[in-house]
């Protein structure tokens, strides 16, 4: 039979996992670009994995502390904003996209050849880079936690540090968006022209915008990485896609949309998938191996992006008056 | 250096891709950059390192080799899998030997390296990075005579081959957006329909080829227009925008990829003929199937290209592509025009996935997927919504592509592609057959 | 050079403005644009092809012409927004061509769109406080601290909601610019320029679309902006308009500047009833639009109230 209280605490743990952050604080950034500013950012996946790779190779391979590993991380995606904003900034809106997935792209197979084994791991990534990180940890060993939620002390240390940096990244876009430039940065979302004959230099806000939430990407792929290993294929397009989704679900031009969207998401996606499974174990969907159960996400994943988009485009939380698509 | 088996070894890996090079073989199986995990994988979840690798027979994956990892009183063994890859878990860091079993070669294959008499066997080592990987790439000696003139010319013919087939994708991808403004990601699905749907009466069903091929193509049309009689035109009358149109797609894209994936599974399939090898012309490494393919291409090409400059509807689609307001204003049908586009751009994605399927070669559930970004590139190249563009876009990509694997490893081949794609957009924005925007 | 306008009755007019006969390209007292040699082509099309201009100061100057003179083209290529071929211009004295669109509106030189660009979904007040100028808060270091911008802040909202009580939006400053009219649009744009407190304000066909009732106050508005001390240039196809507030009138067809003169003078311009008319291609009357006949009617109607007088 199906164990439904395990499905249901297996659910539930995705609300604070580390995962959740980490698509939360990419989609925020990803909510900075698209819904704000009107960025069609196509490439976030790329912004994670400079963040993931900066981190682990600034880590394994030149043996810097966390805070300059984390620092090169950082710095990589804003090295990348400025390759991708340069030649597309002042282009249209879909040129982005293009140059956006494709340059993602181009991340990704430089960090999947051969090529560049030795510091990249190639296909197989890397890990072991997490020793510095846990050493920052002041939470003594043990396992701490109720219901269920019980994990030990890298766990928790791992959750705490990543919701902790999705607060701070909710609060800074918060703030930004009652300012001036968030009132510009929207302005531009709407006409740029207009913008640019009030003498305000659009090309150079849209620049501070995809860096911000480029580095809020990379800081996503951080946390993305503290759980699991690097691994390239963890970087496909479809990443930037159920960010997308994400984003799409909470509202795109909202603070909190993205993170309740990323909750949303998981805890959904966890219980669905966990169900699937169960029941293909238990028999009781005879047409599916265990394997397409596994594939059954993705096809959800796109159905929800449709559906979305077509019939609730503000979202959950967004205002039915301010859906933020590019016109 | 001449033979092509060399020892990869993470300081050298210069070296090894110089032999690889070297080798001189058509890259044409190694296309599948983003091929799906199906290594063969044992104790990865029972340990925290972990050592693998690939085995290739000239380029090819090579599976079912037996593979023996041993070190520090532990032991196990693994087969590559279909994709020729492998992995194992292992308990800590330290030396292993990797032992490549001979026996299960093909025949009269062996691991071959003058500098070593102990070619199948590789020590390596799991170090800070918890992982370690040992390749073997097994080459057959009598195909590195080939002469560099040779090489060029044989990638030459490829990348006209491919460039062909991908301006097939280009120019419905252009006509789509020309036409109605999407930016259509689902483009890849269509792509891969069309390889499928021959898979399925080719083989599945057992057709003859030549019957089994335009079966395909017309379901592919079929496809087109269920396209936009089902979802677009219904979006477009509900006012939808272009961007969230464009978001729609990519839902969609993932979607029916991933049931296409339920239904053929994640395993390449070949169509009849595919890797024949005796269909070979002996010049060039071309196959028969290759000058057919680029014969057809040709002619589709050709077709398109009177449809669109003599023909009353080619002539009103390129109108509606100008200035659709003004062409429906004009009197012309603009729903009709767009969905006979939709229908053409249904075949001839259908068509260019069946190319793609003999060029790779092999059938694929992520087969369009994996040259979607790159027709964007194509489209994007020509100018966004230029149907000549796109075949010329399409052109240069593909013979990049192709020709760029001479200095560069042929897994980075798509990257070399993509950076001009860059490249060209921060010099001509426009495209290269493109037309400057209206401002103001 | 005297200026003022009169809030019942007719505005007075500048005059006195250009040195020797009018003619296309005349020297004026005070120029405040000067341009040279302008030229823009769009494949085999001639869109703007400028010998010299001048466009007074402290004036309103109308830029008419048909459809299709380039008029539009010649803005976008004065505030930065396009780039020409060839072509040198100064505004105030300062070499200016060929600088981006956004440096061009921090010198003073504010326009509007002939497709007007209302942010909709912004309210109408953000709409008018993001034509502030020189607005700390707008970057993105200092954006984050509220203390260093709020005051600021403050005193831009004031002087918002002035100008939007004086064109009638304050009652909508809180709601989306997207729910306004047509018309409010047209208001709201030329508010928001106007908060950046420019000395050239080019107003590209404010009227257009724009309902009777309201046409009044817009007028009122621009004369407004003479007093004010600016100078105003701007593109109309409503011949009332024109003769009712311009001090000057150019006249533009198939890109170059075809007469230039007073705006009762230049009505009765041989070379304008022809750039209407379109006697050079006559041949293809049906592209000639009505509103090109009914402004021409206009003009006739006008000198005939004018006689009566
Ligand atoms: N981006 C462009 N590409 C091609 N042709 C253009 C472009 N912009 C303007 N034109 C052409 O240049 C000419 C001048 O256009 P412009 O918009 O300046 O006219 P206008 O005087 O403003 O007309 P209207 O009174 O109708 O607004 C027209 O023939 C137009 O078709
Ligand atoms: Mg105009």
């Amino acid at each position: 039979m199906i164990d439904w209280i395990l499905l249901l605490s297996n659910a539930a743990q995705e609300i604070i996992s580390p995962t959740t952050a980490a698509y939360a604080l990419a989609a925020l950034g990803l909510a900075i670009h698209f819904g704000f500013t009107g960025l069609l950012n196509f490439g976030q996946a790329g912004f994670m994995m400079l963040g993931a790779y900066g981190f682990a190779i600034a880590t394994l391979t030149f043996e810097w502390p966390v805070w300059a590993a984390m620092l090169t991380g950082v710095v990589a995606s804003i090295v990348f904003a400025l390759i991708l904003g340069i030649p597309t900034l002042r282009l249209r809106a879909d040129y982005l996209a293009i140059v956006t997935i494709a340059a993602a792209e181009i991340v990704r197979l430089l960090f999947t050849t051969n090529t560049f084994e030795p510091v990249t791991g190639s296909a197989n990534g890397l890990q072991g880079y997490k020793g510095g990180f846990e050493a920052l940890n002041p939470i003594p060993p043990g396992t701490y936690g109720f219901g269920p939620w019980v994990y030990n002390e890298y766990d928790w240390w791992v959750r705490i540090f990543g919701w902790s940096l999705v607060a701070i990244a909710a609060f800074v876009t918060w703030r930004l968006f009652k300012s001036p430039w968030g009132r510009v940065i929207k302005g531009i979302r709407e006409d740029e022209d207009a913008v640019r004959a009030l003498g305000k230099n659009v090309y150079f806000y849209k620049m501070q915008s995809l860096i911000l939430g480029g580095v809020f990407g990379a800081l996503a792929g951080m946390i993305f990485i503290l759980p699991r290993a690097v691994v390239p294929s963890n970087y496909q397009t479809s990443l930037t896609f159920f960010i997308y989704a994400i984003l799409l679900l909470g509202g795109a031009a909202t603070v909190f949309g993205p993170i309740i969207g990323s909750v949303i998401f998981w805890v959904l996606l966890s219980f669905f998938s966990g169900f699937v499974a169960r029941a293909v174990e238990v028999g009781w969907l005879p047409f599916l191996s265990n394997v397409q159960a596994g594939q059954l996400r993705f096809i959800l994943v796109g159905i929800a992006i449709m559906l979305i988009v077509i019939y609730r485009p503000q979202g959950i939380f967004g205002n039915k008056k301010e859906l933020a698509f590019v016109k | 250096m001449a033979h092509a088996a060399s020892r990869p070894h993470p300081r050298r890996a210069h070296r090894r891709f110089a032999a690889v090079l070297l080798a001189g073989l058509v890259g044409l199986l190694t296309l599948s950059v983003s091929a799906p995990a199906a290594a063969n994988e044992v104790g990865l979840d029972d340990y925290d390192f972990k050592i693998s690798g690939l085995v290739e027979l000239a380029d090819e994956p090579l599976a079912d080799v037996l593979l023996v990892i041993e070190g520090g009183g532990f032991r196990v063994e693994v087969e590559s899998g279909e994709d020729g890859r492998w992995a194992v878990g292992i308990p800590e860091k330290g030396d292993y030997t990797v032992t490549l079993d001979e026996n299960t070669l093909p025949e009269g294959i062996a691991v071959i390296d003058p500098e070593d008499e102990t070619p199948n066997v590789r020590e390596i080592t799991v170090g800070q990075s918890g992982s370690a990987v040992a390749n073997f790439f097994i080459g057959q000696g009598e195909r590195n005579t080939t002469s560099l003139f040779d090489q060029i010319v044989e990638r030459i013919f490829n990348g006209l081959n491919f460039g062909l087939l991908l301006a097939l994708a280009a120019i419905g991808l252009s006509l789509v957006f020309g036409t109605t403004g999407l930016s259509n990601f689902a483009h890849a699905e269509l792509v891969t329909f069309g390889g499928l749907m021959t898979l399925l009466f080719g083989v599945v069903l057992g057709l003859p080829i030549w019957l089994a091929i335009p079966i395909a193509l017309i379901l592919s049309a079929g496809l087109g227009y269920v396209n936009d009689a089902a979802l677009w035109k219904p979006l477009r009358r509900r006012g939808v925008g272009l961007i969230p149109m464009m978001i729609v797609s990519i839902g969609l894209s993932l979607a029916v990829r991933y049931i296409f994936q339920m239904f053929v599974g994640g395993d390449t399939q070949q169509l009849p003929g595919a890797t024949d090898t005796t269909l070979s012309i002996g010049l060039f490494g071309l196959s028969w199937t290759d000058v057919a393919s680029m014969g057809i291409s040709v002619l589709v090409l050709l077709g398109v290209a009177y449809f669109l400059l003599r023909t009353r509807i080619g002539k009103a689609t390129r109108a509606v592509s100008d200035n659709p307001a003004l062409a429906a204003a004009s009197g012309i049908d603009v729903d009709r025009v767009i969905r006979i586009v939709w229908v053409m751009a249904g075949a001839l994605a259908g068509l260019s996935g069946i190319l793609w399927a003999y060029f790779r070669p092999g059938v694929s559930w992520d087969m369009g997927f994996q040259i979607l970004l790159l027709t964007f590139a194509a489209v994007t190249l020509g100018g966004l919504g230029t149907a000549f563009g796109a075949l010329v876009g399409a052109l240069i990509v593909g013979l990049f592509v192709e020709i760029s694997t001479l200095v560069i490893p042929s897994d980075m081949k798509y990257v070399g592609a993509l950076v001009i794609l860059i490249l060209v957009l921060l010099v001509r924005p426009q495209g290269i057959l493109g037309r400057k925007e209206r401002i103001g | 050079m005297s200026s003022s306008a009169g809030a019942q009755g007719a505005p007075i007019k500048s005059t006195g403005l250009h040195i020797g006969e009018p003619a296309p390209g005349v020297k004026k007292v005070d120029p405040i644009i000067v341009a040279d040699n302008i030229t823009r082509t769009f494949g085999g099309l001639t869109a703007v092809q400028v010998e010299h201009l001048e466009i007074p100061r402290g004036a309103i100057t109308a830029l008419i012409g048909p459809n299709g003179a380039g008029k539009t083209t010649l803005f976008n290529l004065l505030t930065g927004f396009d780039k020409p071929d060839t072509g040198e211009w100064t505004f105030d004295g300062q070499g200016i061509s060929g600088i981006p669109a956004f440096k061009v509106a921090r010198k003073g030189q504010v326009r509007t769109f002939q497709l007007t660009k209302a942010l909709g979904l912004l309210t109408v007040l953000d709409n008018m406080k993001l034509g502030a100028k020189g607005q700390s808060g707008e970057s993105l270091a200092r954006a984050l601290f509220p203390w260093f911008w709020s005051k600021q802040e403050k005193q831009i909202e004031e002087r918002a909601i002035e100008l939007l009580t004086r064109f009638k939006l304050d009652a909508k400053k809180d709601d989306y610019a997207a729910s306004l009219s047509g018309g409010q649009r047209k208001l709201l744009e030329m508010a928001r320029a106007l908060m950046s407190e420019p000395s050239l304000v080019m107003l590209d066909e404010p009227m257009a679309g724009v309902n009777p009732a309201l046409t009044q106050s817009l007028l009122d508005h621009i004369l407004d902006l003479k007093t004010q001390g600016m100078t105003v240039l701007f593109v109309e196809h409503d011949m009332h308009m024109v003769r009712h507030i311009a001090d000057w009138v150019v006249v533009m067809a198939e890109g170059r500047v075809v007469a230039e003169g007073d705006p009762h003078e230049v009505m009765a311009n041989p070379a304008v009833i022809d750039a209407y008319l379109g006697s050079h291609h006559d041949e293809d009357l049906g592209n000639l639009d009505t509103g090109v006949m009914n402004a021409i009617k206009e003009l006739a109607d006008d000198d005939a109230d004018d006689d009566k007088r």
